[in-house]
Parts: structure tokens; sequence; C-alpha cells
């Protein structure tokens, strides 16, 4: 794992933003978001460090970050691609697609490549129903994708 | 900005918001939904602006980027006002065209208009769509009309007046009164009466009280809090004053789905543009009342949908649930009295205060006045998100609205209620429907998504799909839950594989009513609704998968198997050059054969092949 | 308070507004089974998650079962506990729970303790016919003191409720959700690693395998089958009042004399008592706490209050929890350590053995000695003043093993010299004797008198943090006794919050009730009476004996003659002292 990833300023930046908060109560899930938004995942350096700087058990931390599917200990690759397979989407067919993107890429859902340029997951519903099947990678949307267009998707990157 | 300090100066911007209305001339509306976001249609308001410019037609024409239409299916929409005219699935590209033709020229731009599902006919606006004909809109009533980053847009609809109403006329027991004389029901599931949840919270005496506003729509496939969010935010956050007015709370929190950026952006911003103006904060309009809401992440689990594990996911903590009594109206957020409730429901709040209970209580039936938003999805002509009235019966929301299903297919299920739901079938279609009559027949509301299906789903599947999500967003605290969905999808797989046997029919029976009856919490109570109105109306479905270990819909790749029509198949070769497993054999120009053990059903070959001489079954 | 009418199977009961259906249940004798509760009255420990669903019953009107642990009755209330729909869900409950459990009763440690099998029992399973193929499988994780299993763990989460509410050490927790949540330790960190204190509290609440002791009876077995190894047993306080539950005996039944000779039944060569060195740990103990008054007195830079340090759980507790503190607790060795020194220093040149041919065993209430017993600051030269640390309960199914029924056996007297102790030392095993024990020497030291009343009945009893004030040589010093360590870190949080109340002494127990509630005590399967009852034989066993403080205990005065010269003296100081060091956990 590289470790300019955990960086002295990132953690200062999120020492300084947890020592803003008005009150540390109730608010491990606030700072858990914003350490990932910092770090990108939450690897166990970071959450002891949370832990630590927010007074709450460490254990504590830990269950909360692995009840809540939002919550990544490993680094995301550079591009995250998001199939979504709410029923819409499962009902127009996501789940081929979804089957797709893990045969190009040679990965499985919360799993990233090699190269770290992609990684892979499966949510619920984004609610843009309308489109389905839907596909996100970082921001953008892919509407009504089917299995053979994931290929050139793929190649936009 | 100016501080609101009274309800003439509430008044006074109003008047000042409806005579700038007044002077533009013509309003194109442009949906900003993440629907019709996601196909680009920031880049038609940048389009339309820029043409405007042009023709220099700036000071007649305004270009407002709205909340959602609610019709998903065809957007990006945009929509012109005063004539209604309602463009749909418009590209960046035609927004010239639209100013050039519609403005400069005063003719419609007919390849944009919509066209009749049955007649093919173009429909000049959107009053004489069969999509919006039957809906009321209460909930979603600005939603596709305001631009939702105004405040003075939301308060020249009214916006903020039923705040006003409460604090300079009503008292608190009023407002409660109100609201329970209304009928009102929570929207988030169960239907519990929100007056009396109000009630229930402004008796406990505390120190501090909270209003919650659950905006953790987790159901797959739904969307409508995510869309009044996006389209009406300030509606949502008048109700909650109103609330806390109501029951005595100073302070209430959103909790919101961190996978809905949009719509966080946009309450955000309504949060901070209302406390500008006075509208959240101390000493609201110039009175004793002060109220403010602060915004808390989810980060997904859908679990806490459910009241108690919404709390404690807000208190910091993993979001399970609790036991109930003690409800959160007596102890909540950090133990003190908490009102939950869901977007929907605050979202009619404002209305009910302004026309009356007795007005809210014409609408809809009897013991479910109002409206009821529905995502409408799946195999539908026209996805999107609808209003109608309690009572409205299925025919009309999939047949009418919905225009019905897609590639002329038949009707086989509607799933209401999400994961938590069941599927009613062509013999509930004239069910009107409300939170009773849906329980009545197995399903429930839920909070209002709704799946279509046609003669290509398979029921198992489907059953076995729902259980994929909630035994994989099963909190794991209650035995029923974590290891009953477990067990339940165990089966469901078996069956779906072809290796059930008709025990396992019995013990999927069984064991779903027992988790119904045991598990903790909602979630786990009705997870097994899927399967159990499944078995209900669809036996002859598991049948054919346990006794036949055929699946009649097509859908369950173990039960398929792919063959050839020797008296069709002319060797072409296609099939077998494009299978991936090596399954084909035949020689050029002879009949070829698929070996059953090779192939592994991806249907590559079907599609293929020009003279339809691959069949599955 | 309120009385409410409820009616139960057919009775109608009268009860106070707040009870549950299961204390409704209790009170006329209708059984209920469950799993995930547990509440231990004398303490604070109540679980109550209603999360299993063994106990649903059948109430009228209510669409679903409910949790009868967790229902409050409320008027007119028509209850159902044996219906024929609560008695299936109730089966089929269990049967869930076993499918997702491994069936190795034969060789589980637990087996016949286990509250599971027994359930399956009662619920009638005979085989589970849900297909069950999905198991919840983990690594076996182990330290010195504790196994866990967590392939056998059903999700009670009793033992989180007592690491977290009532010992506030926060080592577990809730991990992953769904099919796949487990108790946990942070990042899945082996125990050594994390906050955890050893004082198997979770060990003691857990209702089948998934948490044990580390059971080190073989090892017992081996030195005992060595003819080169002499075998010297010690035994603590709390463990004569307790292993004859084991052996069916009634709870609070002393069997010191009994257990001395299933001991040497099984082939020790020499029985001693940890009570001679509870003594002994008075003795240095005391003394240490006097210098510190006497500095104080003088006003004189000190360090107060003086901690109590005979607590293996509290003293890991403090070494991560309070590290700028460590100048606070007693650098006295438990007697624990003091008994390993004395053994394997005074008596095996006594012996004139090498101390490598010496095998001490102790047998003790708790899973932290075994841990204390492998720190460094209790070796010399590698080798361990303490070979093996046995709980009771290995002890218990160690003297089960060699088919002895203690319960019927003649009684023995120790061996001597290191088998004789007074009131004062047995008193050691409940919670605020400790401190009970150091006033009864310290007053008599300083005041140069005897006791008026040799009980201190403000430090007695099960209240969380008892709180006294006593009058020694014309200055009043204050006292605290804290158990279970949610309690300890309160007093610690205001010690360090400028000890507001000046307390001079303080004893930490770090299981609730002090060692009669050990974590290696037989399982009380949440019966609260069964710790009053070890305590109240407790105290009879020190009211029986004739000497009563410790300082009059002649073996111990002969130890120094003999060997250590004084309290406090440099040789004591080497063997029966040691350090602490910060220790930075998970």
């Amino acid at each position: 794992m590289a470790m300019d990833s955990l960086s002295k300023e990132k953690f200062e930046e999120l020492g300084t933003y947890i020592d803003s908060l008005p009150s540390k109560k109730g608010e491990l899930i606030r700072v858990l978001h914003r350490a990932q938004g910092i770090f990108g995942y939450l690897p166990k350096e970071v959450q002891f460090f949370v832990a630590r700087k927010m007074d709450v058990p460490t254990s504590k931390v830990y269950g909360v970050v692995t009840f809540y599917s939002y919550f990544s200990m490993t680094p995301k690759g550079e591009h995250n691609i998001s199939v979504c397979l709410g029923t819409a989407c499962y009902v127009r067919g996501a789940e081929p697609v979804l089957e797709e993107f893990k045969k190009q890429l040679g990965i499985s859902c919360n799993e990233t490549t090699a190269d770290g340029k992609f990684s892979l997951n499966a949510l619920r519903c984004v609610g843009a129903c309308g489109l389905a099947p839907v596909v996100m990678i970082g921001d953008k949307v892919y509407g009504r994708v089917t299995k053979d267009m994931v290929k050139d998707i793929l190649a936009e990157y | 900005m100016a501080r609101i300090n009274s309800c003439e100066e509430l008044c006074n911007v109003k008047a000042k918001a409806l005579e700038q209305q007044k002077n533009q001339k013509i309003t194109i509306l442009v949906c900003g939904g993440t629907g019709c976001k996601s196909s680009n249609s920031d880049m038609i308001v940048k389009n339309l602006r820029a043409a405007l410019e042009e023709e220099h037609l700036t000071d007649r024409v305004n270009v407002t980027m709205t909340g959602c239409f609610g019709f998903c299916e065809k957007g990006p929409i945009v929509k012109i006002l005063p004539d209604n005219t309602f463009y749909t699935e418009v590209k960046p590209e035609d927004a010239a065209e639209i100013v050039k033709q519609h403005i400069v020229n005063n003719e419609k731009v007919e390849k944009l208009l919509y066209k009749d599902q049955i007649t093919n006919e173009s429909i000049p606006d959107s009053k004489h769509m069969s999509f919006y004909k039957k809906q009321m809109r209460i909930a979603l009533r600005n939603c596709g009309y305001i631009d939702p980053a105004v405040i003075e847009q939301y308060i020249r609809e009214d916006g903020y007046q039923a705040l006003a109403k409460c604090l300079t006329t009503l008292t608190p027991e009023e407002v409660v009164g109100m609201v329970k004389a209304s009928g009102l029901r929570g929207r988030g599931g169960a239907g519990f009466p929100t007056g009396l949840k109000w009630e229930i919270a402004s008796k406990y005496d505390a120190d501090e009280k909270y209003v919650v506003c659950n905006a953790d729509e987790g159901d797959p496939g739904a969307f409508m809090d995510r869309s009044i969010l996006e389209g009406d935010p300030h509606c949502v956050v008048e109700a909650m004053a109103i609330c806390g007015y109501a029951i005595h709370a100073s302070k209430g929190r959103v909790y919101i789905r961190a996978e809905y950026p949009l719509a966080i952006k946009r309450l955000e911003n309504a949060i901070e543009s209302a406390r500008a103006h006075g509208l959240l904060g101390d000493h609201i309009l110039g009175t004793d009342f002060s109220f403010d809401i602060e915004i808390t992440f989810g980060a997904g689990a859908f679990v806490c949908g459910e009241e108690t594990a919404l709390l404690h996911s807000m208190e910091g903590s993993r979001g399970e649930p609790t036991t109930k009594p003690p409800f959160p109206a007596e102890s909540g957020f950090f133990g003190k009295p908490t009102n939950v409730n869901n977007v929907e429901t605050y979202a009619n709040v404002a209305q009910i205060i302004l026309k009356g209970a007795d007005w809210y209580r014409s609408i809809g039936t009897e013991k479910s006045p109002g409206t009821k938003v529905f995502a409408l999805a799946g195999k539908i002509n026209n996805v999107g998100l609808i209003e109608v009235p309690m009572g409205t019966t299925l025919r009309e929301v999939i047949f009418d609205i919905g225009g019905g299903i897609k590639n002329g297919k038949r009707f086989k299920a509607v799933q209401t209620g999400g994961p938590s739901g069941g599927c009613l079938t062509e013999k509930d279609l004239d069910t009107p429907i409300d939170f009773d009559n849906l329980v009545a027949k197995g399903s429930m509301m839920g909070s209002g998504g709704m799946i279509v299906m046609d003669e290509d789903s398979c029921m198992p599947a489907v059953a076995k799909f729902y259980l994929e999500f909630t035994q994989e967003e099963s909190c794991g605290k209650c035995t029923p839950c974590r290891v009953g969905t477990t067990r339940l999808l165990e089966l469901l797989t078996l069956i779906c594989e072809g290796k059930g046997e008709m025990k396992h029919l019995e013990e999927l029976k069984e064991l779903s009513e027992v988790i119904k009856d045991t598990a903790l919490c909602g979630l786990g109570q009705t997870a097994p609704n899927p399967v159990l109105s499944t078995l209900n109306a669809f036996y002859d479905e598991y049948l054919a998968h346990v006794v036949d270990k055929k699946c009649p819909a097509g859908a369950c790749r173990k039960l398929l198997s792919y063959r050839i029509d020797a008296n069709k198949c002319k060797g072409c070769t296609l099939c077998a050059r494009n299978c991936p497993n090596n399954a084909i054999e035949g020689k050029v120009k002879e009949p070829h054969v698929i070996h059953n053990d090779l192939c592994i059903k991806c249907g590559a070959c079907m599609e293929k092949c020009k003279f339809g001489a691959i069949s599955k079954g | 308070m309120a009385e409410i009418h409820v009616e139960i199977d057919g009775k109608k009961v009268t009860a106070a507004a707040g009870s549950t259906i299961l204390d409704v249940a209790k009170s006329v004798g209708i059984e209920i089974p469950t799993l995930c509760y547990m509440k231990l009255h004398n303490t604070e420990y109540k679980c109550q998650p209603a999360s299993c669903r063994v106990c649903v019953v059948e109430v009228q009107g209510r669409r679903n079962l409910c949790p009868a642990c967790a229902t409050p009755i409320t008027e007119g209330m028509v209850i159902k506990t044996t219906s024929m729909r609560v008695l299936q869900a109730r089966k089929m409950i269990v049967e869930l729970l076993i499918s997702d459990h491994p069936n190795d009763c034969l060789t589980c440690n637990k087996s016949g303790q286990c509250e599971l099998q027994d359930l399956a029992r009662k619920a009638g399973v005979v085989n589970i016919s849900l297909s069950g193929k999905k198991q919840s499988t983990y690594e076996v994780m182990e330290n010195k003191a504790i196994v866990r299993d967590m392939s056998k763990c059903i999700m009670c989460r009793r033992c989180e409720k007592m690491c977290s509410n009532i010992q506030s050490v926060h080592a577990l927790s809730g991990v992953d959700r769904g099919f796949e949540a487990v108790v946990g330790t942070s990042f899945g960190e082996p125990l050594d690693n994390t906050v955890c204190v050893g004082c198997g509290q979770c060990v003691a609440v857990c209702p089948v395998g998934a948490l044990m002791e580390k059971d080190d009876t073989d090892a017992v077995i081996k030195a005992l089958a060595d003819p080169d190894k002499t075998v010297v047993f010690q035994t603590a306080p709390a463990t004569r009042v307790a292993i004859g539950e084991e052996f069916g005996l009634e709870p609070g039944t002393d069997v010191t004399y009994k257990m001395v000779t299933a001991l040497k039944n099984l082939g020790a060569d020499y029985v001693f008592d940890t009570d001679y060195a509870a003594d002994l740990t008075i003795m240095e103990e005391g003394t240490e706490l006097i210098g510190r008054l006497t500095k104080f007195l003088n006003g004189e830079k000190t360090a107060l209050p003086l901690l109590t340090s005979c607590c293996p759980g509290w003293v890991n507790f403090y070494e991560s929890q309070f590290p700028d503190m460590l100048d606070l607790p007693s650098t006295a060795k438990s007697p624990q350590g003091m008994f390993g020194a004395v053994a394997k220093n005074y008596f095996a040149e006594k012996l004139q053995i090498p101390r490598e041919k010496m095998f001490v065993v102790s047998i003790m209430p708790c899973t932290a000695k075994k841990i204390e017993a492998a720190r460094d600051e209790l070796k010399a030269d590698g080798n361990p003043d303490v070979d093996v640390v046995l709980t009771t309960r290995e002890a218990a199914r160690l003297i089960k093993f060699a088919n002895i029924d203690l319960a019927n056996l003649p009684e023995s007297d120790y061996d001597n010299p290191l088998g004789e102790s007074t009131g004062a030392a047995v008193i050691f095993g409940v919670t605020g004797g400790v401190l009970e024990a150091a006033l009864r020497t310290v007053y008599e030291v300083l005041e140069k008198k005897t006791l008026p009343s040799i009980e201190f009945e403000e430090v007695r009893g099960f209240e969380g943090i008892k709180v006294a004030t006593i009058s020694i040589a014309g200055q009043d010093i204050n006292v605290a006794v804290a158990h279970g360590l949610g309690n300890a870190r309160k007093l610690m949080e205001e010690i360090k919050n400028g000890n507001p109340r000046n307390l001079h002494a303080v004893e930490v127990m770090a299981c609730p009730g002090g060692c009669i509630g050990g974590g290696g005590q037989p399982y009380h399967h949440g019966d609260g009476d069964i710790l009053a009852a070890r305590m109240n034989c407790t105290y009879e066993i020190d009211e029986g004996k004739p000497i009563r403080k410790s300082h009059e205990n002649p073996a111990i005065q002969a130890l120094y003659k003999e060997y250590y010269q004084k309290p406090g003296s440099e040789i004591a100081h080497k063997q029966l002292h040691t350090h602490y060091t910060y220790r930075e956990k998970y």
C-alpha cells in the first residue's frame, strides 16, 4: 500500500476538520465521510486516528465502518464503476451488463483492477430509473446500457 | 438578501415575485432532475440562454431549471409556459431551434413534441398527455415548475405562508389538531397517522426535542423523496419548521442518503437561504419561535430507513434497529422525544395547513386521504414519477398513466412496496390503491416504488432478487432476519437452479411465516412478502421450476436449454462462430447442433441467428 | 408504582408498571426460554437487545409475536406463552441458530454448560431441515487467556455489552452486517494488540462455546506426570467459595479444605494458599501506602491516591488507558505474583532444588491471571514464577478428569509454610476486601493501637463505587472502591480531573463483585444471587478465622525475619514489586 496516500498533510487536514466541529458527540459518521473524502478510503491508520481524535473507541469506529457500504477500507480505482442493480435496472437487464464488466475487467464486485485504474461495484438505485439500466463512472451517468456497449464505455478511459 | 421579519414582509416578497413572473412573457422550464441532468440538461439550459442572448430576448423570456417533471422515460424534458408545450428527449443542439422556431416564429418544434403511444400523433401540450391527465399534484406541486434554487419562486407559490399562519394564528395544539383531522398518514411505509405521531411527541416534556426528516430512501427503484428534495426542497424545510412549532422542538435534522448529491446540494442551498431570509433560525418571521435544521448523511444501509436504526445512525453508531417501545416520540435522538416523518409526508403538510383538513380529506379514500407519489418503473412505457389521489386503481396507473407494457408484451405483475412489498397480479388491477387495500392483498404501500413486470419476468427469480437485497441489507441483529433470510435465499436459489424439491416449497412458506411473525424490525418482518405473495399468486410457476425443472418465463438460466431447429438451420455457421464456449457443432450448409453440456446459456447464438432457427425453453 | 393487570396462560396476574412479560412470567413460575437476554442483578449488567427472538410470545391483538424480555406489560394484556404458533416459531428460530452453528458438541469445551444446547433440547429440535449450506466461519483467535471461536457466535452480543457498557474497555464491537455480522476486535487484530484486558467477563456471559478460557489443563497433567517436577499449587481466595458449584454444591459453600484434598489426590507435591501471599501483599502495599501518607502528612510531594495493583485486568486497563497516571498504582505485585516469587526463590532454596524443577500452578478465579503470569516482570532468567494458571473452571475440569468427586472428599490442611493465612487475606476475593485488609493493618501500624471495630462496612457490598472516610492518626483518610472497570474509569477520570474527593487510596477489581465474579469462575448463567452467596461465604470465612489482620500472620512474620528482612526492603523490592509500562492498543 502506497504510504504517500496517507500523508501528514492529509492527517492534518482531517485533524483540523475534527477540531472545527462545535461538538464531537454523534458526529462519527460525518467525520468518516470527510475522512474518506480526504484519503479516498478508510485504512486502519485513518480509523485509529479518528478514534483518538474523536475520543471514541477504535472498535466502535471499525464497527461503524464495516456496517455501512459507503465506507471502504481498500483504495478505489482511479475510475469507480457503479452498476445500478435497483429493481428498475434489474428488470431491464442490468445483470448481464454487470457480468460483462466483470468479464472485461477480470474483477469481481468491490475489487480494483491490478493497475488501479478501475474498481467495480453494484449499487442499489441511483434514481435515474428512466434511463435503466444505468451505469455510473465517477460522476458520469450512462443510460440504457447494454452488454455490447461495455467495451466502448471502458475504452473511453 | 433581506431578512423577512413579519408576515407582511413575506407577502411583499410574494407580490414582488408574482410581478416579476408577469413581466416575463415566456418561461422555458428545463428539467434538472438527476435523470435529465445525466442526459445533459445543463447544456440545454446553457444553449437556450445563449440562443436567447443572440436573439436579444433575455428580458422577455426566462429559462428556469426546475426539479423533476416526472416523465423520466422521455427526458430531458423542456416545457414552455404559458402554453404548456411539452418537448421530450431534447438534446443540447435542439436549443437554437426551440428559440428560433418556437419563441421567435411562434411555431412548435414538431419533432420534439411528445407522440401518443397509441395514435402516434403529436401532443401539443402537457394538458393533453394521458401521463398527466389523471395525476393530482400536492407533494409534487412545485416540481417541474419552480427553480428550487430560488427561494422567491417558492414564496411566490405560497411558500412559507403555512408557517406564517401557524406562527401567527394557530396554537401548537391547533396545528397538531389540523394534521390529525386531515387524516394524513406517513408516506414512508406503514402509514401511521402523522397527526397522532405529532401529538404523542408534543406531549412529552423535555429540554430538547427533535424533528427528523427521513430522506434515506433506499428502496431499489424508488426516487420519490429524491425528486421532491431536488425539485422543491423548501416545502420540506417549511413543514419541518411547522412540525417543530407543533411539538415544541427547536432542532431539525434531515437524514439523507449520501448517494443523492444533487438533492443534498439543493437542500443545503434551501436551508441556507431560508436561514438568510429569517425563515429558519432565531425568531422566525419576527415571532418567538426559533428553529433550525442540520443535515446528516447516511452511509449506505437500507435498514436506516427504519426509524430507530435511522436515529442510531444519526447518533454516529451502527444503524441497528432497537425494539419498540420506547418509540422515538418518547425516546429518540440521543434519548430525546423525536418526531420522524419521511420527505413526502412533510411535503403535504403546508398545503394541509393552508387549505384545511377538510379539503385534504376530500381527496383520496376515507381511510387514506390525499395523494400518493409513485415511482413507476420496470417494463412499462412511461417510466417516471407520478402523483395520484389515493383510490386510483392499479389499472389506471399502469395503463392510463404508465402507457401500458413496453414492446406490447403482456402484463404479468406489479410489485409495490419495494423489497417489503408483494406482487399484485391481473386480478388485483382494479383495486383502488390505498394503505389498507394493498396490505389486504399481501403487499404494502411502502414508500411508493412500483415496478411493473411482463411475461418475461420469472416470479421465483423476482422473489430471489428481492431476497438478495434484503439478505444483503439485513443488519444482522436478530436471528430470523440474519439467518432466516439467508436460508430463504438459499431455498430460492435451489428452486431457480432446478435443484428444488417439493419439500423446499413447504419450507419456504413456513420459514417466511416465522420470519414475518418474529423479526425485530420492519425490514425483517416484511422481507418474506415477495416470497409469500409470489408463492400465493404464482404457485404454478414455482411448481414448474421444482417439478418440471422449467422456467416458464425463460429467465432462469440454469433451467434453459437452447435448441436448433434442423428444418430452419441453413448451416451458415454464424452461431458456431459466435459461441463463446464452442458448444455448437456442425458442418457448413448442414444443420447445427448445440451440446447442452457445454452450453453456458448466454443466448449469443439466438441473437445472431438470421433464420430464427434457435429457440430456448 | 402503578399496578397493571394481565392474563398470562390463563392466570390473572397483577404486576408493577414497567415490568416485562418475562418478569411477570417468572413471578408466576412460567418459564420462557431466553438466549440473548441476561440481567445480573447486584451489578449493572443488562443485555436486552431482544435480538435472538427465542422468547417470543403471543399477545392478543398484536399482529406479530412479541419478545417477552423487552415487551412491557400493558393493562389488560392477554399473553400466551405456549401456543402452537409460539412453539413452532421458537423451534424454527432455534433451528435457524443451529443451522449456522458447528455441530461439534462432542468436543466443545462448553458442552453441558451451553445454553444453545439446552435450548435445542427444550425446543425439541432433532434435525435441521433447513438446508443451511452457508455457515459463518472464522479463524479461531486466542491469546494466553481467551479463545474466541466466532464460528460458534450466535450474535447475542452479551460479550460486547459486558466489555463496553460494564467494563468500558471497548475491545469488541459488532462488525460487518447481515449474515456476516459478528462480534469482533478492531480490524480483526489479535487480542493482545487490542485494549482487551483479559478479564474474561465476555467468557463469563457467553451462552455458547464462542468464548472460552484458554484451557491449560494438559500442561498441568504433564507436569504432574513428570517425576522430575515438584508441583506446587496455590489457590486463590475466591476459588474456595465457588468451585463447589461445579460439583453440585450450593453456591456459597466453603470447600477450601476439600479442594486441598482434591489437589493432593491429583498428585500435587505441595498445596499452598494464595491467601498467604495476600497477607504478604498487605505488608508490602500497606507499607507503601503508609510511606506515601506519611510524606503527604509531612507536606511532601507524593503520588496519591495509591491504587491497588493486585487485579491483573485492572493493571492491563490502566497501562493502556491512563498512561500519564502510572505513578499512582502500588508497585507491589499481586498475591499470585508474590506467591510465585516466594515459591521459586525462598521455597525452592529451602527445598534445595533449582527453580526450573519447580512447577507452580495457580488456581485462580481469573483469566487475566494467565496473562499476568506470562509477564517478563514475573520471570527470572526466562523462567516464570508461576508456570501455569488454571481458572476455577479448569481446575474443576482437571479434578473431574481424575474422577475425583470433590463434594464428598474429606478435608485436608494446606501444607506449610506457605499455607497459613488470615481473614484479611480471604476477603481479597470480594470487592472492597483488599482495601479493608489494608486498612486493618495500616490503622494499627499508624495508630499503634488495636482497631476498635475490624469490619469496614462502608466498603462492602455491590454498589459500583463505594467511598469512605476513616480517621487515622488524627487525619481523615479518604478511600474509594470500584468494581467493574466502567466504575474504575469513572473514578480515574475523576482523579485525573483534580481528585475532588481528595482520595488517598483506591481499590479496583476489574470484575463485577470482585474475584468472586471473576471471568474464570463457574458460570453464573445470569443468576446474581450466586455472586451474593459467594460474597457472604467469603465474609463468613473471614469471621471464622482466629487471626484477621495480615500483619499478625505468624508465617509472614517468620518470612520477613528469615528472608525479606522487612517490608519494602531491597530484596523485597526485587522480588515482590513490579513496574508499569504504557501500552498503546487498538
